[in-house]
C-alpha cells in the first residue's frame, strides 16, 4: 500500500494553482481531500506524477446564502456540510447523506468539491446534487463558468471539469414554496458504496400540489442518474400513494444497474424502488413539517 | 455470583482488575513488530502470483535491480541451492517457501525483493517481470476428485488424486441402523465459509542473522514463539541454524486469532535473506496480502439428525468436504486432522454418531487457521446447532423445548460422548433457563405470532453449544511430536515482588493481568506487584503458545501449581520462623498463622524475605518455582445464546434486535476481561454469520480481496451484546477455570443463522448458508418462487 513517487505542490492562490496545472499538464492531479485519490494511488490504480494540494488556498471553504441560492465552497469538508445548521435547515438531505458517506475520518477530510470532481457514480453527493438541481462553478485561465448538474457528469471518472480547470463552488437554488429533501442508500455495511441510493427533493405550492421534483440515483448507472420519468410522474400531483408507487416503479425501470457482489440487477432495481418510495414519503413529510 | 476470596488490594480471582497492559497501549507506547528498527536494516517486499495455477517460465530481475536502493531479488531457484525452497507445515504436509516452477494459488509468493527502503522494495515489486503459462485451476472442491482434474501435488509420493486425507470417528454401522429405523430424519447441506481473521496488525518480522556468532534473532508476530523456534531449527538446521542459535521474540501483537500460529513463507524468506546478505531484514505484510493469503473454516458439511416424532434425538451423522487449498497448512494437533470437529455431537444426550471428513487440495491459499476457535469447533457447533433447529422445525416443536428435552443432565457429568470425549462438567439447563428468562422467551414467541399476522418478519434463534478447549493432555495432543503442555515460572524477589514468565503469548487477551491474578489468589502477593512476561524464547519457559482457548486451561493451571509449590515452601519457612510445626499452621490469603493464635503470623512478604536472608539450614535459598502443566483432560465451556432479528420485508435488511449470551466458562479470573473477550468474540461471530466470506471466481481469483469488499463488521453493525454467565467449575482444573476467549465466536453464528431462518419460516425456508445477507435472502426467496408472497403463520 505504497504509492509510486510523485511531486507535490501546495499553492496559496487559485492563480498559482491554475498556472501549475497549465505547466504540468495532464500528469497533474488536484488534491482536494484525497479520500478517493490517495487509496487509488496506494493501490497503484492511479499514478499521477504531480499532486496540487488546494488546502492552502484560502477562501474555498464556506457555506453562504446569497439571495435564493446557497453557495458551498469546493473545499468544504463533508463534515461541515453534515453539521451546518444553516444548510440543513433548508436541505436536511445533507444530514442524511453525511452520515452515510464512508466513515467519520473520511468525512473529516473529504471535500464536497473533490467528491463531485471525482466523477464516480458510486459517490453519494452526485445524486444529492441532482435532487437539489445544483450548479457547479468551474474556474480556468479563461475565467469562471457555471455548469448545470445534468451537464456535469460525462462518464466513468469524467466530468465537465476540463484540463487546466478547477471546481470552485456548488450553487444550490432555494425553491419557492414548501420543500423537503431526503437521501438514503442501501449498503452492505457502514462505509460501503451504495447497493443503490436515492436522493429526493420535492417542492409544493400552497394548494399542496407538487410543483417541482428532483430525484437522483446512486450507483445504478455508469454516471449519476436523474430519474426523470419519476419526477414527471410526481409534478402536478399531491403525491398520493398511487403516484408514489408509480414514480418508484419508473425509477426501478429506468436505472441501469450492473451485477456485482452487492447484488444482481433485479435486486438493485428492487432496492431503488423501495428507497425511491421511502425517500419521496420522507421528503414530502419534511416539506410539510 | 462471583465470590472473591482475596481483598481488592490483593486482586486475586474474581476481581475486575484493570488491565495492566492497557497503560502502554492507551499511551501509544506498545511495541509492535513495525516499531523495531535495527542498524543497517533492509526491507523486503514480496512479488505474488496473479494466477491460481501457472508455470513460471521466466523471472526477469533486471529492471528491479536497476532501481536505486535495491539490494537483491530472491527466487525459488536461489533458495533451492540451500534446499530452503520447501518447508514442512505443522500438519506434516509440505509448503513452498518460494516456487521453482509452479504457482499453486493466486497471491502465492513468487519472488522477494530486498531493498534499502520500503518504498524502493515496493517499486521493485512492480518492476519484476514474471512470465507465466497459465493452467486450468481446481477451484470447486466438489470437482477436485473428478477424473479430469489435474493432479495438484505430484511432489507427494504415491499421491494419485487431490485428496489430502480421510478421517472418521464413531460407529458407522450403528448410526446407519438408527437412521434407517428412525421416525424422523432431517438433512441439510451447509457451507461454513472461508473467512479471514483480519487482525488490525498484519504479519511481519525482523530477521537478524549475525554472521560472526552464527546467531539468529527473529522478532516476529507469532502466537507460539517456542514451537516456531523449533520449526525454524528443523527447517534450517542443515545450514547451521540449530535451535540454541535461534532466539524468537514475539513483541506486542495487534491481534492474532489463530492467524499468527502458522509459519508463513514470508518469515522464512526474510530469514533466508538475512542469512544470505548478513543484514537485518524487515518484512511487514501488506493488508491485501494478509487478507488473501491465509484463511479459516471452509468446510462443506452434510449434517443429518435422526430422532423420534416427539423430539428425542437418537443419532447424528456428518460428512465433511474440507477445502484445504494446495497444502494442509492448518495448525491442528497432529493426531487430529479435523481438530476437535468431533465435538459436533453437541450438548445433547444420545448414544450414536458417525462423522467423516475428506480433505481436498485445490488451487487456493493454504490455511485452515483455527480462527478464534479450538480447532474446527466452530464448524462442528454450527452443524449441530443448525441441524437441531431443523429437526425442531420438522416435528413442529419449539427449539428451546427440544433442547431442554435432550440436554445432557448435570448429574450425568463426567459424560462420555459418542465420539469419545469425556465432558468434564456442565449445567446446560441452567444456562438456557437464564438466557430464556433474560429475553423473556415466551413473550417473544407471542410477539412473533402477532407480527407474522401483520406480515412482519421476526425470528428467534438459539445456540446451546459445548466447546472443547485447553489442548491438551499429552497422551493425545502434540504438534510435530511436541506435547501440548504449557508452562509457568515464578520468581519472587527478596522484597516480595515477582516476575512470572509463561510459554504462552498474549495477543490482546490480557495475560499480563489475569496470570498475575491467579498467582495473587494462590500466594497473596498483590497482582499489581507481579510482572508477567511472555514471548522471548531466551527467557520464558518452553510452551506451545496461545490459541484454541488454551492459555488459562494450561499455562493458567501451571501458574496456580507453581504458586502452590511456593506456598508449600513458604509454609516450611513460616514454621521455622514461628518455631512451630507445619501442622500447626493455617493459610489465610497472604499469610500463615498459628492455629488458635492468629496474632502469631508471617506474611508472604516476610517469608519471601526470609527465603533470601534467613532460610532454614538445608533448604534451598530463594523463592522460585516452575511448572510444566500437562492437563488430565480438556475443559468443556458451554453457552446458551439467544438472538432476535427483525427483517425488512422489502429490502431484507437484517437487524439484530437482541442478543443474549450466557456463558459458562467455569470459575472466572477477571469478570471485566472475560466480558471484553465475550464482546469481541460475539462480534467475530456476527462477522461470518452476516458479513464475511472470501469469494473465488472460477479462475481462482479472490474477488473480494480488499477490506472494501471483505466486510468486517464494525461497532455500527454490532448489536448491544447482553452478557451473563453461569458458573460450573471444571473439576480437574486447579482453579476450576475452563477458558472463555473462543466460546462467543463459536456460539454466535448458529444463533444468528437460526434466528434468520426462523424469521423466514413463513416462506418455507429451512436452511441458509452463512453469511446470510439481505441479497442472499432475496435470491433464496426468488429461487423458491415465494418473493413477496403474503405470509401467514
Amino acid at each position: 500500500m505504497i504509492p509510486s513517487s510523485f511531486d507535490y505542490s501546495a499553492p496559496t492562490t487559485l492563480e498559482e494553482a491554475l498556472n501549475l496545472l497549465e505547466e504540468i499538464g495532464d500528469e497533474a492531479k488536484i488534491l482536494a481531500g484525497g479520500h478517493s485519490l490517495i487509496p487509488m494511488m496506494k493501490l497503484r490504480f492511479a499514478e499521477p506524477e504531480h499532486l496540487i494540494d488546494l488546502s492552502n488556498v484560502p477562501g474555498l471553504s464556506y457555506i453562504n446564502t446569497e439571495g435564493n441560492t446557497v453557495k458551498i465552497g469546493a473545499m468544504t469538508r463533508e463534515v461541515d456540510a453534515e453539521e451546518s445548521e444553516e444548510l440543513n435547515k433548508l436541505f436536511p438531505i445533507f444530514k442524511d447523506v453525511g452520515k452515510l458517506i464512508a466513515d467519520p475520518q473520511v468525512r473529516n477530510f473529504g471535500t464536497l468539491g473533490g467528491n463531485l470532481a471525482h466523477g464516480d457514480a458510486a459517490n453519494d453527493q452526485p445524486a444529492v446534487m441532482m435532487a437539489l438541481n445544483a450548479e457547479i462553478e468551474i474556474i480556468g485561465k479563461e475565467g469562471t463558468r457555471t455548469v448545470g448538474i445534468d451537464d456535469f457528469f460525462f462518464g466513468f471518472y469524467a466530468t465537465a471539469v476540463e484540463e487546466g480547470e478547477i471546481l470552485t463552488a456548488i450553487k444550490i437554488p432555494i425553491p419557492d414554496g414548501k420543500f423537503g429533501s431526503a437521501y438514503h442508500k442501501s449498503e452492505r455495511k457502514v462505509g460501503d458504496y451504495a447497493t443503490g441510493g436515492v436522493g429526493v427533493q420535492l417542492t409544493f405550492d400552497s394548494s399542496g400540489t407538487c410543483t417541482k421534483a428532483g430525484i437522483g440515483l446512486t450507483n445504478v448507472n455508469p454516471t449519476p442518474l436523474r430519474a426523470s420519468r419519476s419526477e414527471e410522474a410526481l409534478v402536478g400531483t399531491t403525491v398520493t400513494d398511487e403516484v408514489i408507487e408509480q414514480a418508484a416503479q419508473f425509477a426501478s425501470e429506468d436505472c441501469n444497474p450492473s451485477a456485482d457482489l452487492r447484488g444482481d440487477e433485479d435486486y438493485k432495481r428492487r432496492i431503488i424502488k423501495v428507497l425511491t418510495k421511502r425517500m419521496i414519503v420522507k421528503a414530502k413529510e419534511r416539506a410539510f413539517s | 455470583m462471583i465470590q472473591c476470596k482475596t481483598s481488592k488490594e490483593i486482586g486475586g480471582m474474581g476481581h475486575s482488575v484493570k488491565r495492566k497492559e492497557d497503560d502502554r497501549f492507551v499511551h501509544g507506547t506498545g511495541k509492535y513488530i513495525d516499531d523495531f528498527t535495527l542498524p543497517g536494516m533492509l526491507f523486503m517486499d514480496i512479488i505474488r502470483s496473479p494466477y491460481a495455477y501457472a508455470k513460471i517460465t521466466n523471472i526477469d530481475k533486471e529492471a528491479a535491480m536497476a532501481i536505486d536502493g535495491v539490494v537483491a531479488v530472491i527466487t525459488g531457484k536461489d533458495l533451492e541451492q540451500y534446499n530452503l525452497h520447501w518447508m514442512p507445515t505443522l500438519m506434516s504436509d509440505m509448503q513452498m517457501v518460494l516456487p521453482t516452477d509452479t504457482v499453486m494459488h493466486q497471491g502465492q509468493e513468487v519472488a522477494a525483493v530486498i531493498a534499502k527502503s520500503r518504498e524502493a522494495a515496493r517499486d521493485a515489486r512492480e518492476a519484476i517481470m514474471v512470465e507465466y503459462e497459465t493452467m486450468k485451476p481446481v477451484i470447486d472442491p466438489f470437482k477436485a476428485l473428478d477424473d479430469d482434474a489435474p493432479l495438484l501435488r505430484p511432489d507427494k509420493e504415491g499421491q494419485k488424486n487431490n485428496q489430502a486425507w480421510h478421517w472418521e470417528v464413531g460407529d458407522k454401522e450403528a448410526t446407519e441402523k438408527v437412521f434407517n429405523e428412525a421416525e424422523v430424519v432431517v438433512k441439510e447441506q451447509m457451507h461454513i465459509p472461508r473467512i479471514h481473521v483480519a487482525s488490525i496488525e498484519t504479519c511481519g518480522c525482523v530477521a537478524n542473522y549475525n554472521k560472526i556468532d552464527n546467531h539468529l534473532t527473529m522478532y516476529m508476530t507469532t502466537q507460539a514463539p517456542h514451537a516456531i523456534r523449533t520449526v525454524f531449527a528443523l527447517v534450517a538446521g542443515h545450514v547451521g541454524l540449530t535451535e540454541e542459535k535461534i532466539r524468537v521474540i514475539s513483541p506486542d501483537i495487534g491481534g492474532g486469532f489463530g492467524g499468527k500460529v502458522p509459519v508463513f513463507p514470508g518469515y522464512v524468506i526474510a530469514i533466508a535473506a538475512s542469512f544470505l546478505i548478513g543484514k537485518p531484514v524487515k518484512w511487514i505484510e501488506d493488508r491485501s496480502d494478509n487478507l488473501t493469503n491465509s484463511f479459516a473454516r471452509d468446510y462443506h458439511i452434510t449434517a443429518e439428525m435422526a430422532g423420534t416424532k416427539d423430539g428425542k434425538i437418537l443419532a447424528t451423522r456428518m460428512k465433511v468436504l474440507a477445502d484445504h487449498g494446495y497444502t494442509d497448512a492448518a495448525a491442528n494437533p497432529s493426531k487430529f486432522p479435523t481438530g476437535m470437529f468431533s465435538i459436533g455431537t453437541g450438548s445433547y444426550d444420545y448414544p450414536t454418531a458417525f462423522m467423516e471428513a475428506d480433505a481436498i487440495y485445490t488451487n487456493k491459499p493454504p490455511g485452515g487457521v483455527a480462527y478464534r476457535c479450538s480447532f474446527r469447533v466452530t464448524e462442528a457447533v454450527h452443524a449441530i446447532e443448525r441441524i437441531t433447529d431443523r429437526y425442531a422445525l420438522e416435528i413442529g416443536k419449539d427449539p428451546a423445548e427440544l433442547r431442554m428435552q435432550n440436554f445432557i443432565k448435570k448429574e450425568q457429568f463426567p459424560y462420555k460422548s459418542p465420539t469419545g470425549w469425556e465432558y468434564d462438567s456442565g449445567d446446560y439447563h441452567a444456562g438456557l433457563e437464564l438466557a430464556m428468562k433474560t429475553v423473556d422467551y415466551q413473550k417473544l414467541r407471542e410477539e412473533q405470532k402477532e407480527l407474522r399476522k401483520q406480515g412482519k418478519l421476526m425470528g428467534i434463534g438459539l445456540s446451546t453449544f459445548t466447546e472443547i478447549v485447553g489442548a491438551g493432555p499429552s497422551k493425545d495432543f502434540d504438534i510435530l511430536g511436541i506435547k501440548m503442555f504449557d508452562s509457568a515460572e515464578i520468581r519472587v524477589h527478596p522484597t516480595g515482588k515477582a516476575i512470572a514468565r509463561f510459554g504462552t503469548k498474549s495477543q490482546g487477551q490480557g495475560h499480563e493481568t489475569t496470570y498475575g491474578q491467579i498467582i495473587a489468589e494462590e500466594l497473596g502477593i498483590p497482582s499489581k506487584d507481579i510482572i508477567v512476561e511472555e514471548g522471548d524464547t531466551d527467557t520464558a519457559p518452553y510452551g506451545l503458545g496461545t490459541y484454541a482457548s488454551r492459555s488459562t486451561p494450561t499455562a493458567g493451571a501451571a501458574a496456580a501449581i507453581a504458586a502452590r509449590k511456593l506456598r508449600d515452601k513458604a509454609k516450611k519457612i513460616a514454621a521455622y520462623l514461628l518455631e512451630v510445626s507445619e501442622d500447626d499452621l493455617e493459610w489465610e490469603t497472604g499469610k500463615f498463622f498459628v492455629k488458635g493464635a492468629p496474632e502469631k503470623s508471617k506474611t508472604i512478604q516476610e517469608i519471601v524475605f526470609a527465603s533470601y536472608t534467613n532460610h532454614p539450614q538445608g533448604m534451598e535459598a530463594g523463592f522460585e518455582a516452575t511448572h510444566y502443566y500437562d492437563p488430565p483432560n480438556l475443559t468443556f465451556p458451554s453457552g446458551a445464546y439467544i438472538c432476535v432479528v427483525d427483517i425488512d420485508p422489502e429490502t431484507f435488511d437484517i437487524k439484530v434486535r437482541r442478543f443474549v449470551a450466557i456463558d459458562d466458562a467455569g470459575n472466572i479470573i477477571n469478570p471485566m476481561v472475560a466480558q471484553g473477550q465475550v464482546h469481541g468474540g460475539l462480534t467475530q461471530g456476527l462477522a461470518p454469520a452476516m458479513y464475511e466470506e472470501i469469494i473465488y471466481d472460477e479462475e481462482g481469483n479472490a474477488i473480494n480481496g480488499t477490506l472494501m469488499d471483505y466486510l468486517v463488521p464494525t461497532a455500527v453493525e454490532s448489536p448491544n451484546w447482553e452478557t451473563g454467565h453461569t458458573v460450573t467449575p471444571s473439576p480437574h482444573h486447579p482453579i476450576g477455570a475452563k477458558g472463555i476467549g473462543e466460546s462467543p465466536t463459536v456460539g454466535a453464528p448458529p444463533a444468528i443463522a437460526n434466528a434468520i431462518v426462523d424469521a423466514l419460516k413463513p416462506y418455507g425456508v429451512t436452511h441458509m448458508d452463512i453469511p446470510i445477507t439481505p441479497y442472499k435472502i432475496f435470491k433464496k426467496l426468488k429461487d423458491m418462487g415465494v418473493l413477496d408472497k403474503p405470509i401467514t403463520e
